[in-house]
């Protein structure tokens, strides 16, 4: 029952509020939604950037299903340090690089949609001889491998 | 002179993706001549768009290298088909360049 004018007013907009949040939940995709995050790309020590991305979700660690290739052993300058990643998990939407000894560890993250391939290479850059850390995210599990390379000339400044 | 520069290669059905962006992603720590630091400027997001439709994201710090150079394989593709490539930095400068598979 409706009494009054004001009182169908409120409810017309709680309604149109309400159809809005599904609209909007139908067309989420977390790449359309994905926001540069000062937060994670600012913290200094690689065990805080962990924690507040993952938020102590379980990090599986060393899954044969995610090759890193390309990255050299010893890298002669750390100011380009090639890498490339490719994994066959299935449902993946997200791949970390971190670099554990940067001043800020967190180095990328990409939002992949079902359209592409897991398959990404880049550049990094690395201050010293530091593992580098992959952080693969399929189906809500956290997959990580990690690789040691050793910097003969660091390419972070300072 | 657009920024962005894109090659793609068509591999057994699916298409390589492979950029080079001018930028000279600078993380803020590096110093110039008069040992002053150099202001953060690198870039924030890229985008990678298949016919319009948002196929990758990255959001990345200074630490990746200067003029950055990504690559990406996608499923399928045909000729023809328009891959989008854009991307935003720390001071709010964009750019965007198309790119048609062939």
């Amino acid at each position: 029952m409706i009494k009054s004018r004001r009182d169908f007013l409120s409810n017309l907009i709680s309604l149109g509020a309400y159809s809005l949040t599904i609209a909007s939940g139908i067309l989420y995709s977390p790449i359309t939604h994905a926001k540069w995050l000062k937060k994670s790309f600012t913290l200094s020590q690689y065990d805080e950037t962990i924690a507040y991305l993952f938020k102590g979700e379980k990090l599986i660690d060393n899954h044969n299903k995610i090759q890193i290739s390309r990255l050299p052993r010893v890298a002669e300058n750390g100011a380009v340090v090639p890498i490339k990643i490719s994994s066959h998990f299935d449902k993946i939407t997200k791949i970390y690089i971190l670099v554990e000894k940067n001043p800020h560890p967190l180095s990328a993250e990409f939002f992949i949609s079902p359209a592409v391939k897991a398959e990404v290479s880049a550049r990094l850059k690395m201050a010293k001889t530091s593992n580098v850390i992959i952080i693969v995210e399929a189906d809500g599990k956290f997959y990580r491998k990690v690789k040691k390379v050793k910097v003969s000339i660091g390419g972070c400044g300072g | 002179m657009s920024s962005i520069k894109i090659r793609t290669k068509r591999l057994q059905g699916n298409t390589q993706i492979r950029t080079l962006i001018t930028h000279p992603m600078e993380n803020g720590r590096n110093k110039d001549e008069q040992d002053k630091l150099i202001p953060a400027h690198h870039i924030q997001q890229l985008w990678v768009e298949h016919n319009k439709m948002k196929v990758i994201s990255c959001n990345m710090a200074g630490s990746i290298s200067k003029n950055p150079y990504f690559d990406f394989l996608l499923i399928g593709g045909d000729i023809g088909d328009t891959i989008t490539i854009s991307w935003i930095d720390n001071l709010g400068n964009t750019d965007s360049k198309d790119h048609l598979i062939n």
